[in-house]
């Protein structure tokens, strides 16, 4: 591919320096406030801050449930794209389709929806609820929406790699003797692999700052030193919300700054596997 | 992290040497639209079922109400203005780099993805610290009677915010693909940089444009958790549609979230239809692109 020359191709300086503008205003000064402030509170400060129970609660709530609907997002999302790849089927087309829904629809109104369902007389909610799984106001609700909403992440990473893999490795691995689940767990799973750690962390990140749709369902039952038991549903996006409308903003900054350290982390994560599944398939 | 943009698919290949047995391939597929039809097409029927559930004289009502009807002009107010300013800088992004080679490029593609990894909560955060009474530049700002936060000015940067890198994200690998033999070409027969521009780049890009244009809509129009901090979601006067629909949940009613949502719900499903049609299509724009090359 042909970079040109910047003497042949017009518009270097003015595409460049309108970019840099606005990310800079946009994205780079919000982002340098949100750390100017954060940096205004001590070591000790900022450690009492994020680490009272309540907030100490709160990280556990949001990244426990974002972890585990991530987990089940990658099940389910290799079973979907397996089928998707694999096999054909009546309205295979429609049902991939739907499959981005969570992309295309407001987090604000999969709560709503999702918090209904799942209600005591809900579509869902009133077989569920015999059988004593409560899935509104609870931590599996969390889940349950966060399973919705990172699902298309899995499925799209994990589509593109199964379709590149080559027939031949398949038909080598049976004509060598192989049985049907040992040319899957050896032969097809191991390219997987890092799609699938990818999805993974791509829904891990999305779970994380996720807001909207998890204040409809979860009940947003904070955590109490006085009820051990009693499970809390807060999520820190909440909390940062609550300080916020405190006017506190250093406390606000402070609970933000731990969630945003490790969004960044993982899209380092998620950066580094895709330059490097990039060099493996060029 | 650019699955969300990442939609062009390689064609299905026709071969299938190996199959599962038929009840194991069948039992597969069975969990799979199972799945599928718990998480998402139930929750998306349950929302038009329960929205027209009263009839359309009631839905209409429940549209017609004024903070409804007023987060609707909002909504289609403040999404066009930040879709069309990412669109700008999603073309002046993915022009620079991908024609030009320069200092801190890779770095540049990078931190365009940034505002993937940032809670929209905290977008709404560093907004808020930057523009509110107390913040760094909101008291000079108020002083000359400018009022940022609790308005729409800051509604447009949080949606903006958000929805920054859906654009330059769709254009940055179609235009890489395309590569610059036509635009050089253009230049070198005497068209002038804008001639260029309007005849041969954006006829090139224009359903990978479109798409990141819808993309960019779809998330623009939904955005809750950025424009809930910034908005002081003041009833009537500051609240967003997906704003509106928790309002309405909290004032448990539900009738009328669902109303609102089903608006939102089918919105989202035209954006799915229109997404499958120009998949398509931008398909075909790169492999034309490839046969003229190869």
């Amino acid at each position: 591919m042909s970079i040109a020359n910047r003497r042949i191709l017009p518009g270097f300086r003015l595409s460049l320096s309108f970019a840099l503008t606005y990310l800079a205003v946009l994205i780079l000064v919000p982002l340098a406030a949100c750390f100017v402030k954060a940096s205004t509170l001590t070591w000790t400060q900022f450690w009492t801050v994020v680490s009272t129970p309540r907030v100490r609660d709160a990280y556990v709530v949001t990244f426990g449930t974002s972890i585990m609907a991530a987990a089940a997002d990658l099940v389910l999302g290799l079973l979907i794209a397996w089928v998707m790849v694999r096999y054909e089927f009546p309205l295979k087309r429609f049902f991939d389709s739907l499959i981005d829904l969570p992309f295309a629809l407001p987090t604000a109104v999969a709560g709503l929806v999702y918090s209904a369902l799942y209600a005591k007389n809900g579509w869902f909610g009133q077989y569920l609820f015999p059988l004593g799984i409560e899935a509104v106001n609870t931590r599996l609700a969390i889940v349950l929406v966060l399973t919705f909403i990172g699902l298309p992440f899995v499925v799209r990473t994990v589509e593109p790699v199964l379709e590149s893999l080559e027939a031949e490795l398949e038909e080598a691995a049976a004509c060598l003797g192989a049985t049907r689940w040992q040319t899957f767990t050896r032969v097809i799973f191991p390219p997987l692999v890092p799609a699938l750690i990818t999805g993974f962390a791509l829904s891990v990140a999305r779970g994380i700052g996720e807001y909207g749709s998890v204040i409809f369902v979860s009940g947003n039952k904070r955590f109490m030193a006085a009820f051990p038991d009693v499970k809390s549903t807060e999520i820190a996006p909440v909390l940062i919300v609550e300080r916020l409308d405190a006017h506190e903003y250093a406390e606000a900054t402070a609970v933000a700054v731990v969630l945003l350290l490790t969004s960044f982390v993982l899209l380092g994560v998620i950066n580094h596997l895709e330059r490097r599944s990039q060099r493996h398939a060029g | 992290m650019q699955v969300e943009t990442q939609w062009l698919k390689p064609q299905q290949p026709g071969r299938r040497v190996q199959q599962e047995p038929a009840l194991l391939r069948w039992s597969l597929i069975a969990a799979a639209v199972a799945v599928i039809s718990v998480l998402v097409i139930v929750p998306v029927v349950s929302i038009l079922v329960q929205a027209f559930a009263k009839g359309w004289s009631v839905y209409w009502r429940s549209l017609a109400d004024a903070d409804t009807v007023h987060a609707i002009k909002l909504t289609l107010f403040v999404a066009p203005i930040a879709v069309i300013a990412n669109v700008i800088f999603g073309i002046a992004a993915a022009w620079a780099v991908t024609r030009f080679r320069f200092p801190g490029r890779t770095l540049l593609t990078t931190i365009i993805d940034l505002p993937f990894a940032v809670s929209p909560v905290v977008a709404g955060l560093m907004i808020t610290l930057l523009f509110s009474r107390r913040g760094y530049f909101g008291p000079w700002l108020l002083e000359h009677g400018i009022q940022i936060l609790f308005s729409w000015p800051a509604i447009i940067l949080a949606t903006a915010f958000v929805t920054f890198p859906f654009v330059a994200r769709e254009l940055i690998p179609i235009m890489d693909a395309l590569g610059s033999d036509e635009e050089t070409a253009a230049v070198s027969l005497g068209a002038s940089g804008w001639q260029m521009f309007w005849r041969v780049t954006v006829p090139n890009i224009k359903w990978g444009l479109l798409y990141g244009v819808i993309l960019c809509s779809a998330r623009a129009i939904g955005e809750f958790g950025a424009v809930y901090v910034v908005s002081g979601h003041i009833h009537g006067q500051t609240t967003t549609v997906p704003v509106r629909i928790n309002q309405l949940y909290e004032d448990y009613n539900n009738a009328g979230a669902f109303t609102v949502a089903s608006v939102l719900t089918l919105f989202a499903l035209v954006t799915l239809g229109i997404k499958v049609v120009l998949e398509r299509k931008t398909r075909q724009e790169l492999e034309e692109a490839h046969s003229e090359t190869t």
